[in-house]
């Protein structure tokens, strides 16, 4: 029991500085952060695994071995409580001296009769065996004893057992749910649908025991999404309403908020963010429509959701000279005393406009490298610039607002801010083993309180004949652990013979 | 929303702080009198008074905690100052409870500072007007998993001050022992092994208080003599830790729930969320130390200590200066 407290307080140690280190799984911007600020002591950090704690070999170790201790301690015990339940509780000491809760009484009626009248005072909760012992009298008579032994609490160590045990379950039903488990994440633009496949998905992960099978075929369509805020731009509430279309065809129509997942048969889909997504038609010099669609953009820190996004034109000029805009959105433009827009005041599209630079060259879309859909690359680009009058040169900064449209310098085309609407973001989650998690959660909470709060006790009596037809009757009571309510309990069971001799004294102890 | 209530709300809380105040002077009064070595059987009034504020405190805070979920139009605990109010509110009401089946006035001045200086620091530092909530706090489990927290909380707190007073009791008991008093050696082995049975406690804490009437005694000695044995006190702790715990079990696993259903996730070692799992093994392994080891008592107060360290550690530290999931909940 030494080495099981000591992993367990080996687990507190270990589990610790993935509070004081950014984790890959939860924050992976920010471990990126981390690489950029400290660089020299970055790369011993992350060799000691203090990027992914949760995962590194030295905090499975604790918990593994941890485990394998509770098994080891568990299993052995849990058998010797089931022979427990079928044995028959333990004999009568021979003395009671050596217990703290005593109790005595002088009753009227035989041992047999007394003995009866405790056996029914005990009630249900005690198992008993009632027996009869012989011995010799200090004057060397022989003389019988009745007795009594019982005991009670059982679910006690049950409790424990079963919290123990869940503890494992816990553990052995969430490495099921890592390994067969898939989740996607997806942006989806009002009006537009996904499809619950891999391909469908921005980014896409999978337990290594997935299986393409085991995923719905359902679709869902976005159709509309509205938000409420506070007068000081503070988010409310956020409704996307979405159309579901199940795998035998079925449709139904649902609301996913925060907090209310939508759930299809073995899926949760949950609303994970949202944001504007601009609409835009692109020309090019030729006059052809090089590009149109609604590109998301994502909300900054900014409580007021100025937003940054991109718009590539791979197509534009027939891919010579090829587009690039990027710059941001501000749903509510908030203008200096010069007529320049410098943010968003409010988080509502009241009053939406874009401020875009723009870029020519090559966008780099070719060569293979995943890209960024959210950054231009711009190594290969150009800043458009214009000429003020007074020769100096700027970059272009085109403002629009919804409707609007502008013609490119240099005869490059031009670009048109159409309409603005939004985005929602969805997290799509299979794992089978939440259901079970909560099973074993549940059983380790019931064990826990059982184990913690259920009186385990013997009470065990011996009655002898006295001189004048009373019987006298000796009784003693054990708990396991702190119990304060012993003594009262063995008073409550004496309480029956009542005031036949001042009832039971607590003895002086 | 309500910012008239709120402002009542805030006003009831400063009513409270001062009941708190009056309570901590009054309780302090009657100990420091058995410093001066007053009769053992004196009345306590001034105790007495100090319990009475120690109601009006707890009354004035639950009317304020009340009026102010009414002012923000939601359950009135979902940022860092309305926590504080709630779990200085359990503190202070579990005790004010224990002292209705047993003599604990002997916390009073532990108690009522604790509640003091947690709702100061709450109305300075972490004030916010009562107001609705982000849409992630907008479920029920908000209700759930964060009252159980703030109970968690309260009885962690109220069992931390009984250890430290258990800790300076043991102190005072070691120094009685080696100064070689053969009888109280002998009363101090029977405060061990009595103090079980509720009843017990009277007659032990007479015997074990004894030598304060010497006049050798100083006012510090005197004053730790007027405490329970520290083996009773260690039980009480015990007995509130377990209960903490399972209050600490229950908001870990509502908080699982709730993340599943928020965040698609049921655990994710965000750093809220690391923290209550360390707090959580700590005091499992407390109750492990407790329930299967035979060390002594002293040991376990300090693993509570610990224990409630973290969980200090855990609302201020890692609210304030770590950002994680859970720090929408704000200052
Ligand atoms: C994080 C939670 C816990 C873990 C991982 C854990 C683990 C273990 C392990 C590994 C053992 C085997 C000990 C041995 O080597 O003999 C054990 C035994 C035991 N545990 Fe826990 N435990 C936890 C919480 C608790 C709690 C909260 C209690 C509270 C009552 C408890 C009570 C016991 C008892 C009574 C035993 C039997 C000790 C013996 O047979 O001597 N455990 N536990």
């Amino acid at each position: 029991m030494r080495v099981a407290l000591l992993l367990l307080l080996l687990l507190a140690v270990v589990a610790l500085p993935g509070a004081f280190f950014p984790q890959r799984t939860s924050d992976p911007n920010a471990v990126q952060q981390y690489f950029l600020d400290h660089p020299d002591t970055a790369d011993l950090l992350d060799s000691l695994h203090l990027f992914d704690v949760y995962a590194s070999p030295w905090f499975s170790a604790v918990y593994l071995l941890l485990f394998v201790s509770l098994i080891g301690c568990i299993l052995p015990r849990t058998w010797v409580h089931l022979k427990n339940l079928r044995a028959e509780p333990s004999r009568v000491p021979s003395r009671f001296t050596r217990f703290d809760v005593r109790g005595q009484a002088r009753a009227a009626g035989t041992p047999e009769q007394v003995r009866r009248r405790l056996d029914a005072a005990l009630g249900r909760r005690y198992r008993r065996r009632l027996a009869s012992e012989r011995g010799r009298t200090a004057d060397g008579e022989t003389r019988t004893a009745l007795t009594i032994s019982a005991e009670r609490g059982f679910g006690r160590e049950t409790g424990n057992l079963v919290f123990h045990l869940a503890l494992v379950g816990l553990l052995v039903v969430t490495a099921w749910g890592q390994l067969v488990h898939y989740r996607g994440q997806v942006v989806v633009v009002q009006g537009d649908t996904f499809v619950n496949a891999p391909l469908d998905f921005d980014s896409f992960d999978t337990g290594s025991w997935y299986g393409a099978d085991a995923q719905e075929p359902f679709r869902v369509r976005l159709d509309s999404f509205e938000s409420e805020f506070t007068v000081d731009s503070q988010a409310r509430d956020f409704v996307a309403g979405v159309t579901l279309t199940e795998t035998d065809g079925s449709t139904r129509t649902a609301d996913v908020r925060v907090n209310h997942p939508l759930e299809t048969d073995d899926t949760r889909i949950y609303l994970t963010g949202n944001g504007f997504a601009p609409r835009f038609t692109v020309t090019d010099g030729s006059g052809e429509v090089a590009f149109s669609g609604a590109v998301p953009f994502l909300p900054t820190a900014d409580p007021n959701y100025a937003s940054n996004g991109v718009v590539m034109v791979p197509d534009a000029n027939g891919g010579e000279r090829q587009l690039g805009f990027n710059g941001v959105l501000l749903p509510t433009a908030a203008a200096d005393e010069e007529g320049n827009l410098i943010g968003s005041a409010y988080p509502q599209p009241l009053d939406p406009a874009v401020v875009l630079n723009v870029w020519v060259g090559d966008l780099g879309l070719d060569n293979g490298v995943p890209q960024n859909l959210y950054l231009l690359d711009t190594t290969d680009m150009e800043q458009v610039l214009t000429t003020a009058e007074d020769g100096t040169e700027a970059p272009v900064q085109v403002v629009l607002r919804p409707g609007e449209s502008v013609e490119l310098p240099d005869g490059l085309g031009t670009i048109t801010f159409e309409d603005l609407p939004r985005f929602a973001a969805f997290d799509v989650r299979y794992d089978p083993s939440i259901v079970w998690m909560g099973v074993f959660a549940g059983l380790a909470f019931a064990g826990l309180v059982a184990s913690l709060f259920l009186p385990r006790r013997r009470i065990w009596v011996r009655l002898v004949a006295g001189a004048d037809g009373a019987t006298v009757v000796s009784a003693a009571a054990l708990a396991r652990g702190d119990d304060p309510g012993l003594q009262r309990e063995l008073d409550r069971v004496l309480a029956v013979l009542e005031s036949d001799q001042a009832a039971t004294s607590k003895e002086d102890r | 929303m309500n910012s008239d209530l709120g402002d009542i709300s805030t006003l009831l809380i400063y009513g409270a702080m001062a009941s708190y105040v009056v309570a901590m002077i009054a309780f302090a009064v009657d100990v420091s009198a058995l410093g001066v070595g007053a009769p053992k059987d004196r009345r306590r009034r001034a105790a007495g008074i100090g319990l009475s504020t120690m109601w009006l405190g707890a009354g004035l805070q639950f009317v304020a905690i009340v009026v102010r979920g009414l002012a923000a139009g939601r359950v009135p605990w979902a940022n860092m100052y309305e926590f504080t109010l709630m779990f200085t509110f359990f503190v202070v009401a579990i005790f004010l409870g224990l002292q209705t089946r047993r003599d604990v006035r002997y916390l009073g001045v532990a108690v009522s500072m604790l509640a003091f200086l947690a709702l100061m620091l709450a109305v300075a530092v972490l004030y916010v007007e009562a107001d609705g909530v982000q849409p992630a706090l907008r479920s029920y489990w908000l209700v759930i998993h964060v009252s159980v927290a703030t109970l968690a909380t309260g009885l962690s707190g109220l069992a931390a001050m009984i250890s430290i007073a258990q800790l300076v009791k043991a102190r005072s008991e070691r120094a009685t022992v080696s100064a070689g008093s053969a009888a109280m050696a002998a009363s101090g082995a029977t405060a061990e092994v009595t103090s079980g049975a509720a009843g017990g406690t009277s007659a032990t804490a007479t015997a074990v208080a004894e030598p304060s009437t010497q006049p050798s005694a100083t006012f510090g000695s005197r004053i730790v003599g007027s405490l329970p044995p520290s083996a009773n006190m260690e039980r009480l702790a015990y007995r509130l830790n377990a209960v903490g715990f399972v209050a600490w079990t229950f908001t870990l696993v509502a908080g699982a729930v709730w993340a599943e259903h928020a965040w698609g996730r049921p655990w994710g070692w965000d750093p809220k969320e690391t923290w209550t799992f360390v707090i959580w093994v700590i005091y499992a392994a407390y109750l492990h130390a407790r329930v299967t080891t035979g060390w002594a008592a002293e040991k376990f107060a300090y693993f509570a200590l610990v224990g409630f360290m973290a969980v200090l550690a855990n609302f201020y530290i890692v609210n304030i200066f770590f950002s994680g999931k859970h720090s929408y909940a704000g200052v």
